[in-house]
């Protein structure tokens, strides 16, 4: 069936095209929704694309507002996202980069959305088209609504600026290297003052069929330092609240069996 | 319906007229007639279907044709001077790098990208550089010295 394009010079008009048709999807890079069309999807019918520029990256305080067309090529290039730099990198290969965006990276489906993982772990806050006006949800609400009633098309995301370099933590477990998808992906931004953490953010990817916070490790890491005894509350709620897919890639077994491994090993800057 | 898309390829103004939906490699393997981008699997996983696209590479079956309106698109039929080869292509025949030569285009492309922004990149970014690029003959051993071969080489790209 013959997909019918729509290209609109704003995100308002975008929005309003979006709204109220189920059949349509909102194209970003089209890293997900082209696979879709090639497949001869029959999920929708249209989809609308802007060419309204959104890739600005500004920083403001202790946040930094990323446009939803910023690709993961250009938050590789952009100094003041040094810290995402190692989440990019794991992300599909060059080409894949080159096309991502912020924004679509929102909506893959899970094993995919290392980059949402990230931003969840940095208390990301989307900025949402919908009508004429905007409004701002955060990244946890934006996941639980995604694919139900998600109303608006994403325009940017407002994340934490890390308060160092060593309190946002990557980790990417996947069987191909550098290039794979994964078996789970751990989050992190633990602030500390005098050696001991106080709001940590911690969120997994492909272990539920959106990123997720991982409440438990959060609150069991409050007040504790990063060490083996500090963390070993953590370790033992790590699988706690999760909900991850039996795929190609890994069981869901699997991915509880070895979620505390890798939690361990971020937490405690230990190697792969 | 049709929809007219005009964009450069190889340095030539092209104009071809599109599907909803379809994507480059379509345009450009039944529109345009440049056969060089392959199929591989039409999910933007294997690579062979890489182009250049404003200097970046692109998976050309996952890319939608209409948004390459106006852009600079570059494909391996560029390449080739006449009866000169390009130095990766030299290079890929003489290492060995190509053995069906299914993935090759794709290789070749991905490597061009990074020769463009880097001319002198060292090993571990030339593995990077064709991380999104499957070959399933070679082990990948000689398409990475080729494409050190060609960067090593005191030819101009």
């Amino acid at each position: 069936m013959p997909i019918t394009v729509k290209t609109t010079a704003t995100f308002a008009e975008a929005a309003d095209l979006v709204a109220g048709n189920r059949a349509a999807r909102f194209l970003g890079g089209g890293t997900l929704l082209m696979r879709d069309v090639n497949e001869g999807s029959v999920a929708f019918e249209t989809l609308v694309r802007t060419t309204e520029p959104a890739r600005a990256i500004r920083t403001a305080g202790s946040r930094i507002e990323i446009g939803a067309a910023v690709t993961i090529a250009q938050i590789q290039a952009e100094r003041d996202l040094a810290f995402l730099h190692g989440a990019a990198r794991l992300i599909g290969g060059p080409a894949v980069r080159a096309a991502g965006t912020v924004g679509g990276n929102l909506f893959a489906p899970s094993p995919y959305g290392d980059l949402a993982t990230a931003l969840l772990a940095l208390d990301g806050v989307a900025t949402l088209q919908q009508g004429a006006s905007r409004r701002e949800m955060p990244l946890g609400d934006l996941f639980a609504q995604r694919g139900r009633d998600l109303r608006g098309v994403v325009v940017s995301v407002s994340i934490l600026r890390p308060e160092s370099a060593d309190a946002f933590r990557f980790r990417k477990v996947s069987r191909v290297k550098p290039k794979g998808a994964a078996v789970l992906t751990i989050a992190a931004h633990l602030p500390t003052s005098g050696g001991r953490i106080g709001k940590a953010r911690v969120a997994y990817g492909a272990m539920a069929p959106t990123p997720i916070r991982a409440r438990a490790v959060e609150r069991a890491l409050e007040g504790r330092s990063l060490d083996r005894d500090g963390v070993a509350a953590a370790l033992a709620a790590a699988a706690e609240g999760t909900d991850p897919a039996d795929d190609a890639i890994a069981s869901a077994w699997y991915r509880r069996e070895v979620a505390p491994v890798y939690l361990r090993r971020l937490l405690l800057n230990e190697p792969d | 319906m049709k929809t007219p898309v005009q964009f450069r390829l190889n340095d030539q103004p092209v104009a071809v007229f599109v599907d909803g939906g379809d994507n480059l490699l379509t345009a450009l393997r039944d529109g345009v007639g440049d056969v060089t981008p392959k199929f591989g699997c039409g999910q933007g996983a294997c690579g062979a279907c890489t182009v250049i696209v404003e200097g970046e590479p692109r998976l050309a079956c996952i890319t939608l044709a209409e948004a390459c309106e106006g852009a600079r698109v570059e494909t391996l039929a560029g390449l080739r001077r006449g009866p000169d080869l390009h130095p990766l292509q030299s290079a890929f025949m003489e290492h060995f790098a190509a053995q069906c030569g299914f993935c090759t285009p794709g290789m070749i492309m991905a490597a061009k990208a990074l020769l463009d922004r880097n001319p002198r990149p060292s090993r571990e970014e030339v593995v990077e550089a064709i991380a999104g690029n499957i070959c399933r003959c070679t082990g990948y051993e000689p398409i990475i010295e080729a494409i050190l071969a060609a960067a090593a080489s005191a030819r101009r790209y």
